[in-house]
């Protein structure tokens, strides 16, 4: 199973440029999440400390127990051996072929035979589609297949950890859809932490199991994807909409002037450039291909998420019971009985959280029969004061 | 409406003062010296990552060969005329008072410790460390040292060990070529130009000259080498910004190495004077 990835507190700034402040977000072991947030806001960046390559002033990234911000760079280097990371523009080496790049970690790290190694670099070269490049040098192929490349060297070692940097940019739809459905596969089978990074707003809306965004050097929200899909975040509108009214601008931010120059505009009768229908709200998750097993996160995430339901908002809560299967609904009412009897009260009680959902009345092929005993990280019980609300920053009040 | 207002900086942020002349220097030279101690920092870890297994052959074959053949012909090119400058130079000086006997001696020893080992390094980082700077600035500025580092492989032990060594053998080997040519160069003046007779041409270089003379001059050129490489590879490591970064890292690398050369050759030539007795004194 994936390892899980613990973001508290983490600042970072080049001189006096800040690129972001006090980002605290859980990548939930197994999980796919998504980071949304327009060009320039430090996404790059953000991957880049989650792995070590960037020392963030405040803060720490906890892996497997070691945090990286504070850990000798000898212990880097082993942690480092459990991610797999796709750079922004594939990152290959431009001395080596295709073929030498994606061998490369297994020459590094493993005592394999060349007939291994060629076998393996083949099966992976396969599964991203660039079968008879592996002779090219990086600098004959186009960006979207350098990106694939990029990713079938990252996935070579199997790893726990998987980062992508924008695979979508540099990729035509088709292609992208390709990748979605791969990321989403390769997690199905090997059950890695998967975070991407990445303005497109399809592979947000059916990719991840939770979703991000970052925006005017904060995270915006980070939860389950039900409760950015429905938010009414103004930022999260615009962005999700792709329109040009709302707080985020050409530059970072909009000044006031440009807003209701905007809006003038827009009462005018002048388009925005996007379609008038919102595309908020829950579409269907992408599924794992036919014959693959199920996505393990799908089971843990549901567990999850239905031990904080009634901390999130309206809109994200009726979408998730709206997703349940009529088993899944009736276990959870009945596991609402069970623990409290009635409404339930606001901050969550902690006996709730430490008891496993009840083990599952019908003969579900797909998922196991006892929902495992649920993460650490969840039981303890939420500093009422600190996170009422874990999917949003507390001080958001103050801005506007 | 009244949307809150927040009035000054963010809490918890210091409010950013415009910095005067003098705060600005200062953090010029605070720069400059963490610069200095990242570098010397790299420097002890290529120090030891030469001792590390696995030994990185092909890389520092493909180095060695590379710095070779940009070195070989303006090293030899330049040690030529040198090495004729100081014979000419020196051999009117000792006939001026007298000592025209010992010309042969002087000139070879000044070849030798002096303008080889500085030559050879000039060439080396010049021709060599400039490339070796531009190809990994170009690399980092392409991610590429970045991937390196997250596919669990370190560039220093990787990139930098090899092009290091290899910028010492280079520096040691064309020590060795640029002294041998610099000496028949001055033998060819002294002896064919000034008249000069060469049998005390040589009888004066055995007399004064001993083997630790060639030692050190050696050892400079090992150490040398090493500067090259590392002054290279750490400017090539830490481009700032884009691809106009790694134009200005090259040429700072070329500018620091002739620093650093001629700061270290004064301290090494002061030790090895005071240390090492002169022959025959
Ligand atoms: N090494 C660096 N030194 C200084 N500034 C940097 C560096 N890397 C990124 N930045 C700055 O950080 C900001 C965010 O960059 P990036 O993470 O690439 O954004 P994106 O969200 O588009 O990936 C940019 O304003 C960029 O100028
Ligand atoms: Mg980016």
């Amino acid at each position: 199973m994936g390892v899980e990835v613990a973001v508290e507190g983490l600042s970072k700034s080049f001189g006096r440029q800040a690129i972001w402040r006090d980002v605290t977000l859980t990548l939930p072991a197994g999980e796919v999440s998504v980071l949304l947030g327009p060009s320039g806001t430090g996404k790059s960046v953000f991957l880049k400390c989650l792995i070590g390559l960037l020392r963030p002033e405040r803060g720490s990234v906890v892996i497997d127990g070691v945090d990286l911000c504070a850990c000798a760079e000898r212990d880097m280097y082993e942690i480092r051996k459990l991610f797999g990371v796709l750079f922004q523009d594939g990152a290959l080496f431009g001395s080596m072929s295709i073929f030498d790049n994606v061998a490369f970690p297994l020459r590094e790290h493993t005592r394999k035979s060349e007939t291994e190694i060629r076998q393996i670099v083949m099966s992976k070269m396969d599964m991203v589609g660039m079968l008879g490049a592996e002779h090219k040098l990086p600098g004959e192929i186009s960006g979207g297949m350098r990106k694939r490349a990029g990713l079938a060297r990252a996935l070579v070692l199997d790893p726990q950890i998987i980062l992508c940097d924008e695979p979508d940019s540099g990729l035509d739809p088709v292609r992208t859809a390709y990748l979605s459905q791969l990321l989403i596969d390769l997690n199905a089978q090997i059950d890695a932490t998967i975070l991407i990074v990445t303005h497109n707003i399809n592979v947000a809306r059916t990719v991840p199991d939770n979703l991000g965004m970052l925006f005017r050097k904060e995270l915006v929200m980070f939860g389950p994807r039900e409760v950015l899909l429905t938010s009414d975040e103004p930022v999260v509108a615009q962005f999700l909409n792709g329109r040009r009214i709302g707080p985020i601008g050409m530059s970072e931010e909009k000044d006031s002037a440009t807003m209701a120059a905007e809006l003038a505009h827009q009462a005018a009768g002048h388009g925005d450039g996007s379609g008038h229908e919102d595309v908020r709200g829950i579409v269907p998750q992408l599924e794992p291909t036919p014959g693959l097993p199920a996505r393990q996160a799908v089971r843990r995430r549901r567990a999850r998420v239905l031990q904080i339901l009634d901390t999130l908002p309206e809109s994200a809560r009726h979408g998730i019971m709206a997703e349940l299967s009529l088993e899944d609904y009736e276990r959870y009412q009945d596991w609402r009985r069970r623990t409290t009897g009635m409404a339930m009260p606001q901050p969550m009680p902690q006996p709730m959280a430490r008891r496993p959902l009840p083990p599952q009345p019908g003969p579900a092929q797909q998922r196991p029969p006892q929902p495992g005993p649920v993460h650490p990280n969840q039981t303890t019980p939420l500093p009422p004061a600190r996170r009422p609300r874990p999917w949003r920053r507390d001080d958001q009040g103050g801005r506007g | 409406m009244s949307a809150p207002t927040r009035v000054g900086p963010p809490v918890g942020e210091p409010e950013y003062i415009e910095p005067g002349p003098l705060q600005r220097g200062k953090a010029k030279v605070v720069g400059a010296l963490r610069e200095f101690g990242n570098m010397f920092a790299m420097g002890l870890d290529v120090f030891f990552g030469l001792f590390r297994r696995p030994f990185q052959v092909r890389e520092f074959i493909q180095q060695f060969w590379f710095i070779a053949s940009v070195s070989i012909m303006p090293a030899a090119l330049v040690s030529i005329p040198f090495g004729a400058v100081l014979t000419l130079q020196l051999g009117s000086l000792t006939e001026q008072i007298g000592a025209e006997s010992f010309n042969g001696a002087a000139s070879v020893l000044a070849v030798i410790q002096q303008a080889s080992p500085v030559v050879t390094t000039l060439i080396v980082a010049g021709a060599g460390g400039s490339a070796i700077c531009a190809d990994l600035g170009a690399r980092t500025i392409r991610e590429e040292i970045d991937a390196m580092r997250v596919l669990g492989v370190s560039p220093i032990h990787r990139l930098v060990v090899p092009r290091v060594l290899a910028a010492m053998g280079v520096a040691a080997l064309l020590n060795g070529m640029v002294s041998v040519v610099g000496v028949a160069g001055g033998y060819f003046f002294n002896v064919i130009v000034q008249g000069g007779t060469p049998g005390a041409f040589l009888a004066s270089f055995s007399a004064l000259a001993q083997q630790s003379d060639l030692w050190v001059s050696e050892i400079k050129a090992l150490i040398f080498g090493f500067l090259a490489g590392l002054v290279a590879s750490y400017r090539g490591l830490n481009p700032k910004g884009g691809p106009k970064g790694v134009g200005d890292v090259v040429n700072q690398s070329v500018v620091i190495t002739f620093l650093l050369l001629f700061f270290v050759n004064f301290v090494i030539s002061v030790f090895y004077l005071q240390l090492v007795p002169a022959k025959g004194a």
